[in-house]
């Protein structure tokens, strides 16, 4: 046991392999928790209860429905194209698994940091991964070989490729304020100030993006139940609509991630030090921290569905190109104008 | 002289959306909070099986026997109830009844009682058929069971279901 600790120690792919296991196991736990955590807070403002009947207050329903969906029969219909049938789900979830990995999530615990690769791109990489989802949700649409899956994905594909272009937009000026791609140090700049309040129009369209991009209530069009009667993956069952189930959770989680790392300030609270004093205990405190904002921010995630109701297809677009595009544009001029004024001569 | 509606325009702020928002946000988290915190006296949703609905008076529920106060049951075996029902859920065997027993005059009884609640539909033409006023629909609603025959209520669970109806007149006492 001492030698296989040391072992881990010692070497990097080690800890980077661990970190990866606990890491994916944390988010699957979150993602099983969201979804049971929205469904009783959907409940509690619609003033209904909510899954309450598995384990104390409804906490054992995550593991009721996986092994429901684990159990179920895997029934594929006839007429769909098989490869890409069965490829679909999962190219939509691991993009969603995939974004995480350039995230601090924390500062350093015992002398290793916390975050599973520190790439100098780091948000390139994320946008590259997550503009791959909307593969999966295209590949779906399209072989199921049915209207309604097929209207679902042209619908995704065009609001996803919309809303990436205002995503990508709102975050040059923070990028800008920042000087690099590299998330660690952009946590290291909102050391003194989050960079929400210095770029709140950045943070809004972002915010409205993601919601997009994750399709989330107010922008569902993909799979809008009542028009579509369920989108992308009307055609699909069992533990194949568990995976879109799933990458749609786990896209919400790297969404909030996201924006606790670039606006939130990461891992840090103000008037707890940035420096750790006692390597182990301030790590720690530091992931805590992180995962309490994404915990916020999934709330409003939850909270803005049971709000908002669905836009129409146009006024989503008309939403996309000529409000939040041209604002993004506004915005980083205005703030490369700052900075210009501001920069000694 | 018509009446003509004035339409409003809209003020800036509406038109802005924005406050609207707001106020739907700010809605939906008092409901939130209302129900998390339990302040919410009509509270729509019932815990069902532990905690069950309360059925009205005269609610047609499942087709029992009952017994008079002095523990006659009441049926007489006549059998029209069992051709009156409109699913044939009813099955009587009806068998004379000895002559030294207490209610000797009555002749029949029913061997044998049993309604199949897979069949019945609850629609109370036995209970309006009755000649002695022996089978009354109750209140209980919900019936469960593993097996088919489960869901088959014999005599002894139908007069267990159907419990007393007290009688004002007792025509076959002393008979």
């Amino acid at each position: 046991m001492n030698d296989l600790i040391h072992l881990i120690a010692i070497t990097p792919w080690a800890i980077a392999l661990v970190k990866i296991g606990v890491v994916l196991v944390i988010m699957l736990g979150l993602v099983a928790y969201t979804v049971l955590a929205e469904r009783r807070i959907a409940a509690l403002i619609q003033d209904r209860r909510g899954p309450n009947r598995v384990g104390p207050f409804g906490l054992l329903q995550p593991v009721a429905d996986g092994v429901k969906f684990l159990f179920k029969e895997n029934v594929m219909p006839a007429h769909v194209n098989k490869i890409y049938y069965v490829l679909a789900p999962t190219i939509t979830l691991i993009p969603a698994l995939l974004t995480f990995a350039v995230i601090p999530f924390g500062s350093t615990l015992g002398g290793v940091p916390m975050v599973i690769a520190d790439l100098n791109v780091g948000v390139l990489w994320i946008f590259s991964i997550a503009s791959l989802g909307v593969y999966g949700i295209v590949l779906a649409g399209w072989s199921s070989n049915s209207k309604y899956p097929f209207l679902g994905g042209i619908r995704s594909s065009a609001q996803m490729i919309s809303y990436e272009l205002s995503m990508g937009m709102s975050v040059i000026g923070v990028f800008m304020l920042v000087g690099s791609l590299n998330m660690t140090r952009v946590v290291g700049y909102q050391h003194d100030c989050w960079l929400v309040f210095k770029q709140p129009v950045g943070f809004l369209i972002f915010l409205v993006a993601a919601f997009a991009e994750t399709n989330r209530l107010p922008f569902d069009l993909p799979e809008s139940e009542q028009e579509l009667v369920g989108g992308y993956h009307t055609e699909y069952g069992s533990m194949k609509f568990a995976l879109f189930f799933l990458a749609e959770y786990a896209n919400m989680i790297t969404a909030s991630a996201l924006m606790v790392t670039l606006f939130f300030g990461g891992w840090q609270f103000p008037f707890i030090g940035f420096a750790p004093n006692h390597p182990m205990w301030n790590g720690v405190l530091h992931i805590g921290i992180f995962f309490a904002k994404l915990l916020c921010l999934m709330l409003v995630f939850i909270w803005v569905r049971w709000m908002f109701p669905r836009f129409r297809y146009d006024q989503l677009m008309n939403l996309g190109w000529k409000v939040f595009f041209p604002l993004g544009l506004a915005n980083i001029l205005l703030t490369a104008l700052i900075l210009t004024m501001q920069a000694p001569r | 002289m018509p009446l003509i509606v004035p339409r409003r325009e809209l003020t800036w702020s509406e038109k802005l959306y924005f406050p609207a928002y707001f106020g739907g946000l700010a809605i939906t988290v008092r409901h939130f909070l209302n129900s998390l915190l339990g302040r919410k006296a009509d509270k729509v949703t019932m815990e069902y099986p532990e905690e069950k609905w309360k059925v009205p008076e005269g609610y047609r529920g499942a087709p029992t026997l009952v017994s008079d106060q002095d523990g006659r049951e009441k049926c007489v075996g006549c059998q029209l109830c069992e051709f009156v029902c409109p699913p044939r859920a009813i099955t009587i065997h009806p068998a004379p009844m000895p002559e030294n027993a207490q209610h000797g005059k009555i002749e029949k009884y029913a061997e044998k009682f049993e309604i199949n609640m897979l069949r019945c539909i609850y629609c109370g033409l036995c209970e309006e058929v009755c000649p002695e006023q022996a089978i009354f629909l109750r209140q209980d609603y919900a019936f469960t069971g593993y097996k088919r025959e489960d869901l088959v209520h014999d005599k002894k669970r139908l007069l267990e279901l159907g419990g007393v109806m007290p009688d004002p007149i007792f025509k076959w006492k002393n008979k």
